[in-house]
């Protein structure tokens, strides 16, 4: 089973962004569980998404608490508030940057990768550069750097659950899978 | 067809595959997206039926009652304080024997104002006559609501299908959404043996005296009684079309074990995965999951437990001044056993706290470390 | 509406015979609500203009219409009063009882 936690901000889509993932893993017989941070959510205020991903049944239905691996949807999260909590040894971090990943500093028992989903979202269209709708590019990037479905599973993802802007979404998510 | 889709929706699904004819809801917290949905489905024609949008909970239930009386499919969803607001017409469908199904969000009575799950909201309406099933997973709530539908309906009972908030409510898993074709073959139109209908009048409700009224009681008494036989046999049909079981428990791994979690809700399948990880330590322990709660499953639950020495009873609600219902519940059904096992009482997870696996291992610890409860209620996770 | 109504009781002997909800138990056929009365609606049809509004709004309807005129039917009208209080010609008076 891999577990994957979401940072985000609400507003951001970062729930949207895991109910495409899923939606892309179930597509290849995946068994998949999404859940959002349990509670209300508030535009700007830091939230969570989590997927757990298995290929039998899932039963757990606690929280993750010990993630295999974080995406950061948000940048300004990642000196905001400690993302690598409860983040299990080897653990990957993805995080939605310009920046190189040698220029973050993480422990050494986590592999940092980053995508420039706001550049790429912005030159799709989709939102501002104040406001950019990330969560196609973020998890084309997911999936390509995880390993965890194949990218056509993840255009008819988007195909059938993104209602606006189709097209630039699409693109936006292979973008991001050929980049990672 | 597989889809990826939350709880709420699950109820949505349930209830558009059901083929329910009027929805009364009312559509503010602590209302879900179930009927957000619904309304949609009614508003594009993907479901034909009535969308009644009322000022309370009250009326969605005073409206689908008169819906029902009619001769139409009912539906209608609600949560906490919103139950409570319904509770004198939940006696009204049960009494006037009108088989609406209605799905209920688990969530935590206020104050303080909670949106997160426990059972309470349910627990508080279990004499109200209704049928009430606790479902684990998504596709679970899928198919309940279409067996319940199956079951209210052949004994005119009305039910409740019933699931936490957020951990499955809120929570996308993949479901195989039953064809159409099939849930029509299984459940028939709704034709009621008596409605109000102009052509042959009659007055219901109206005054009882005490020469009649407990002929009523007593034959909705009689109907609840057959509920358990009807869940088996309407659950082995479901089985036969579409391959999936609906039972009155789930028993796993109960049987030779040395230890049983009685458990109910998301609860329930979580204590599964336990299971599994302390049999990998030599720990024979088993997971019996509450699927039916009203009527109680006193049969199974007494033939399973009753083979079992120690039994450890998970409820996320509280009977205040004595203890959990479940717990109540268990030990009643076990009462007249020759041989009794230890019956212990945990409370864990109200208003929306985690059940995580690690308070399952508490109750492990203490049930195998204890002959007998040191007391009545063992409180998992409580900051003292 | 003027048929005179059949005020026997309703005796179920056992549960088998009764309906499965209180349906028809006929209570309403021998509980003649009209006794619990203490003032009564007297119409004054020379004044009525057949609009139906007492009709309409009588809670317990106990006001029929017979031949386009309003009547009360006294076996149930529990006095209280809102056809005269509604009639826009007045010509509902509430009377006390004799008994």
């Amino acid at each position: 089973m891999i577990e994957i936690r979401f940072h985000g901000r609400g507003g951001q889509g970062t729930v949207v962004a895991s109910k495409i993932l899923a939606d892309a893993l179930a597509k290849e017989g995946n068994f998949v569980q999404a859940y959002p941070e349990f509670g209300v959510e508030r535009r700007g205020a830091p939230v969570f998404a989590f997927i757990r991903i298995d290929h039998q049944p899932i039963y757990d239905k606690s929280r993750i608490y010990n993630p295999d691996h974080v995406v950061v949807v948000d940048p300004t999260l990642v000196e905001a508030i400690d993302i690598t909590d409860g983040l299990k040894d080897g653990g990957y971090i993805i995080i939605n940057s310009p920046k190189k990943p040698e220029e973050f500093k993480f422990p050494d028992k986590f592999k940092v990768f980053t995508v420039d989903a706001t550049d790429i979202a912005v030159r799709h269209k989709l939102g501002t550069l104040a406001s950019p709708i990330v969560n196609t590019a973020i998890v084309g990037a997911v999936v390509k750097i995880l390993k965890l479905a194949k990218l056509e599973s993840l255009v008819e993802a988007i195909k059938e659950g993104v209602p606006l802007k189709p097209e630039e979404n699409r693109q936006a998510a292979i973008e991001a899978y050929e980049k990672a | 067809m597989k889809k990826v889709i939350m709880g709420n929706h699950a109820l949505s699904y349930g209830a558009m595959l059901a083929r329910a004819q009027v929805i009364a809801a009312y559509p503010i917290t602590p209302q879900t997206q179930v009927v957000e949905l619904l309304s949609e489905m009614c508003a594009d024609g993907t479901l034909n039926a009535k969308f009644i949008k009322v000022e309370s909970e009250h009326s969605a239930m005073a409206a689908c009652l008169g819906a029902s009386m009619a001769g139409a499919r009912t539906f209608t969803a609600t949560s906490a304080q919103g139950l409570a607001l319904m509770h004198e017409m939940l006696h009204w469908a049960s009494g006037g024997r009108m088989p609406v199904v209605m799905g209920d969000i688990n969530r935590a009575m206020a104050p303080g104002w909670s949106i997160w799950t426990d059972q309470n909201d349910s627990l508080s309406q279990r004499d109200t006559g209704w049928i009430q099933f606790y479902c684990s997973s998504n596709q679970e709530v899928v198919d309940t609501v279409i067996q319940a539908y199956k079951i209210s309906e052949k004994l005119m009972i009305p039910s409740m299908v019933i699931l936490d908030a957020f951990a499955l409510s809120h929570t996308y898993e993949v479901v195989e959404i039953p064809e159409q074709a099939k849930v029509d073959a299984y459940l028939p139109p709704f034709n009621p043996p008596y409605r109000l209908s102009s052509d042959d009048p009659h007055a219901f409700g109206g005054l009882t005296a005490p020469e009649h009224y407990m002929e009523l009681r007593y034959k909705l008494q009689k109907d609840m009684e057959k509920v358990p036989a009807l869940v088996e046999e309407t659950g082995r049909e479901y089985e036969k079309t579409f391959g999936r079981y609906l039972g009155q428990v789930e028993n796993y791994l109960c049987d030779g074990a040395e230890l049983v979690f009685v458990t109910s809700g998301t609860a329930g399948y979580t204590a599964r995965v336990v299971v599994d990880e302390l049999r990998k330590q030599g720990i024979k322990a088993g997971n019996l999951r509450i699927k039916l709660f009203r009527p109680f499953p006193f049969e199974q639950v007494r033939t399973i437990l009753s083979k079992v020495p120690k039994v450890a009873v998970l409820d996320r609600n509280i009977s205040y001044g004595h203890h959990g219902v479940f717990y109540q519940e268990v030990k009643s059904a076990i009462y007249r056993q020759p041989v009794q096992p230890a019956i212990f009482g945990f409370i864990a997870g109200l208003g929306g706290r985690d059940i995580a696996r690690e308070d399952f291992k508490e109750i492990t610890d203490y049930t195998l470390k204890n002959n007998r409860p040191q007391e009545e209620i063992i409180w998992i996770g409580v900051k003292k | 509406m003027s048929k005179k109504k059949d005020d026997k009781r309703i005796i179920f002997n056992s549960e088998k015979e009764m309906p499965l909800v209180a349906m028809s138990l006929g209570s309403m056929l021998y509980n003649k609500t009209g006794a619990w009365r203490n003032i009564k609606p007297v119409i004054d049809l020379s004044k009525c203009i057949k609009c139906g509004i007492c009709w309409k709004f009588c809670p317990d309807t106990s006001i029929d219409i017979v031949d386009e005129w309003p009547q009360v039917n006294y076996d149930y009208c529990k006095g209280c009063g809102i056809c005269a209080e509604e009639c826009p010609e007045k010509c509902i008076v509430m009377v006390e009882e004799e008994k």
